[in-house]
């Protein structure tokens, strides 16, 4: 199977009656996702898109077989919705809700250690575009038309930046295995190199492309793991070459505010560890197309 | 969102940090009668503004009498204060902060953040108080002492001891600190802090621990549990642009540069801007309209970004995932009808929808540069931007 989740995975959407939540819904059941119901406190009983509504995930849980939740929640209650699908025994959670308190998220992940690691719930998100295994399953909201499937494994802060990566990739004609976004948020609850370490012992992935930003560390620990544990070829991306030190650029988490953090910084750390970077966000696809071509 | 010090020494008080006594002053007038009032024969007048740097700025003076208190007020009130963190323009000065001086034996650097690296609030704290933390870490990296904080059980006494004792804070003064410590410690999780800084913390002759200078700054996304954070927002210290946007509900950050720039997602946004300055051309801003890119929004964008009167091209760049590009295409042609614009506007679509939205903008009868990829929209939003400079000239020129 491929990482994360696959077309048999059961998904659960927290925040299901809100409109965005039924609008992706639908999306996601038209793509050929396992949904099989939602959960809003107060809400047991109702359907939507012909969906069973329960008031717990607990209870969503028992009676569907959950595997994975995708949470909707607005940002006052998202974090105690992440930790309510940690705590009903969720495998897999992704959550978009933009806008989580940083100290929420501190919390967050303080609660999912409490569960041994074979029970421990995988986090990515908040503040992401989901995750999708193309021909698969779809587990967010992004556009499932521009993916073909494939063979790269992609993984990066930005929504909308990692679908122009997967939209060049289209154009030339190659396909991905399951592109997955971390969120631009501080304190999120994948990294780069969590993911990389899923693409490395993945089959179906050959390539990695990582799409980076400004701001925090992630980058420069991926690079470290890339150099001494991933054999794949790896391409990159870092946006925000032309961002000003100690501003936020939208992300809560895009701020250069250490030495490391800016993306001329994040390029030279990538391609000392090995990694192919693309200069220009506009030849990303071309680029993977070049490191498949030599690999 | 900043909040000034005379702000932030007042929010720590009420967290049991010890403040100097202080007053806050908007006139030379009014700074010479807190001065009076606060007694004493020495005092410490600062200017209020969101930057640091302020003493070798010009915006601290140590003042020995009232009439001196009013002359150095008489400068700084309306001054345009630059700092090493405020960039070319400044921040204007419209309150100042009188303190009584305090007898000072020793400084001590303080500061809370969230570390993203352990993903945990982390104290920094040093021995070498006054300087600013990034030379500190530059010239005397062996004097930091770090600790993380565990969300669960808090900030414990054990570990403010620990730091109190690294920084060689004699044991008469330790419980100070370790009220302090917890103090701040308190403030930032109930207050929903990303930073709070104590620079100095000085511990005076009679072997006071006091708070000489304090700088927080708050998560702008955890406000809406925070009113009364919210209220001590001064716009004052906004550039005008960025606060206008906030207003809107826009993501906006302002740059130096020409070319206008309206994008959907921040990674997208950040991505345009360095395609733009690839190509050849300066961006004039970051603008993330968010996912659900309504016409409302589009419109409010345009309006925002040509408000920056060194915007001599708009490049709009959309990937509809949420949205749909003829959504976007009505939006942005709807806009462009009601107020025509005297520059060059370039969009580029791509995701659900595109072909609908080309057709409307292609029937739109308006003269937008239409683009299908990242570099042609940034290749031909530079050269629109240097064809229309140029066309410019020759028309001054010819007039």
């Amino acid at each position: 199977m491929s990482i994360l989740l696959d077309s048999t995975t059961r998904v659960i959407v927290q925040g299901i009656t809100g409109k965005m939540a039924r609008f992706h819904t639908r999306d996601m059941l038209d793509y050929g996702t396992n949904v099989v119901g939602g959960v809003v406190p107060g809400k047991g009983g109702e359907t939507v898109e012909g969906l069973p509504v329960f008031d717990t995930v607990e209870e969503a849980v028992r009676a569907t077989g959950a595997e994975a939740s995708l949470v909707f929640v607005p940002p006052p209650f998202a974090a105690d919705s992440i930790m309510e699908a940690a705590d009903a025994g969720i495998s897999y959670c992704v959550c978009i809700t933009d806008g989580i308190p940083a100290q929420d998220m501190i919390r967050v992940k303080r609660y999912m250690w409490r569960y041994p690691k074979d029970r421990r719930m995988v986090l990515t998100g908040p503040n992401c575009a989901g995750t999708i295994s193309p021909g698969k399953a779809l587990l967010g909201i992004m556009p499932g038309h521009i993916y073909l499937k494939g063979h790269v494994g992609i993984v990066g802060r930005s929504g909308t930046l990692g679908y122009e990566a997967a939209s060049q990739l289209k154009e030339r004609g190659i396909g991905v295995s399951t592109s997955v976004g971390i969120g631009g948020d501080p304190i999120n609850g994948s990294s780069f190199r969590d993911i990389l370490e899923r693409f490395e012992n993945d089959p179906e992935t050959h390539v990695i492309a990582l799409i980076g930003e400004i701001g925090g560390p992630q980058e420069a620990e991926a690079a470290e793991y890339i150099r001494d544990y991933v054999t794949k070829p790896v391409v990159a991306y870092v946006a925000g070459l032309t961002a000003p030190k100690g501003r936020t650029m939208g992300h809560a988490g895009a701020i250069i505010s250490a030495f490391g953090e800016s993306a001329s910084e994040k390029v030279e750390i990538l391609s000392a560890a090995g990694v192919t970077v693309a200069e220009n966000p506009a030849v990303i696809g071309a680029t993977i197309a070049t490191v498949m071509e030599a690999a | 969102m900043d909040i000034h010090e005379y702000q932030a020494k007042e929010v720590l008080a009420s967290f049991g940090v010890t403040v100097p006594e202080g007053a806050l002053a908007y006139s030379p007038e009014q700074a010479a009668y807190r001065a009076r009032e606060l007694g004493g024969e020495r005092w410490v007048v600062k200017a209020q503004v969101h930057a640091g740097g302020r003493g070798k700025a010009g915006g601290v003076h140590v003042c020995n009498s009232d009439v001196e208190i009013h002359e150095r007020c008489e400068t700084m009130f309306g001054m345009k204060l630059v700092t090493h963190q405020t960039g070319p323009e400044g921040l204007g000065v419209y309150r100042v902060y009188v303190e009584a001086a305090v007898p000072i034996a020793r400084e001590i650097y303080i500061g809370f953040v969230l570390d993203r690296t352990s993903q945990r609030v982390m104290i920094v704290a040093s021995s070498e108080g006054g300087m600013e933390i990034e030379d500190i870490s530059a010239q005397k990296p062996d004097s930091i002492v770090r600790a993380t904080v565990e969300p669960a059980v808090g900030l414990r006494e054990f570990q403010c001891r620990q730091i109190a004792f690294k920084l060689g804070v004699e044991a008469g003064q330790v419980q100070q600190m370790v009220r302090t410590l917890q103090g701040c410690y308190r403030a930032f999780t109930e207050l929903d802090a990303t930073m709070v800084e104590i620079n100095p913390l000085v511990i005076t002759e009679d072997a006071r621990v006091i708070a000489l200078d304090a700088k927080m700054t708050f998560d702008d996304n955890a406000l809406f549990r925070h009113p009364q954070i919210s209220e001590l927002r001064d716009k004052s210290q906004e550039d005008p642009r960025e606060s206008r946007a906030a207003d809107r509900g826009l993501n906006y950050v302002g740059l130096d540069g020409n070319i206008g720039c309206i994008v959907n997602g921040a990674g997208l946004a950040m991505a345009t801007m360095d395609t733009i300055k690839l190509a050849g051309g300066e961006p004039a801003n970051f603008l993330d309209i968010g996912g659900g890119a309504t016409p409302e929004r589009v419109a409010k964008a345009f309006r925002l970004v040509l408000s920056d009167k060194k915007v001599q091209a708009v490049l709009v760049n959309i990937f509809a995932g949420i949205n749909r590009c003829d959504w976007v295409a009505e939006g942005v042609v709807q806009v462009l009808r009601d107020n025509p614009v005297d520059v060059p506007v370039i969009v580029r679509l791509a995701g659900t929808n595109v072909e609908a939205g080309q057709k409307i903008l292609a029937a739109s009868g308006l003269p937008i540069i239409r683009a299908s990829t990242l570099n042609q929209a940034a290749e031909r939003a530079v050269q629109a931007w240097q064809n229309d400079r140029a066309q410019g000239v020759k028309m001054r020129a010819a007039s």
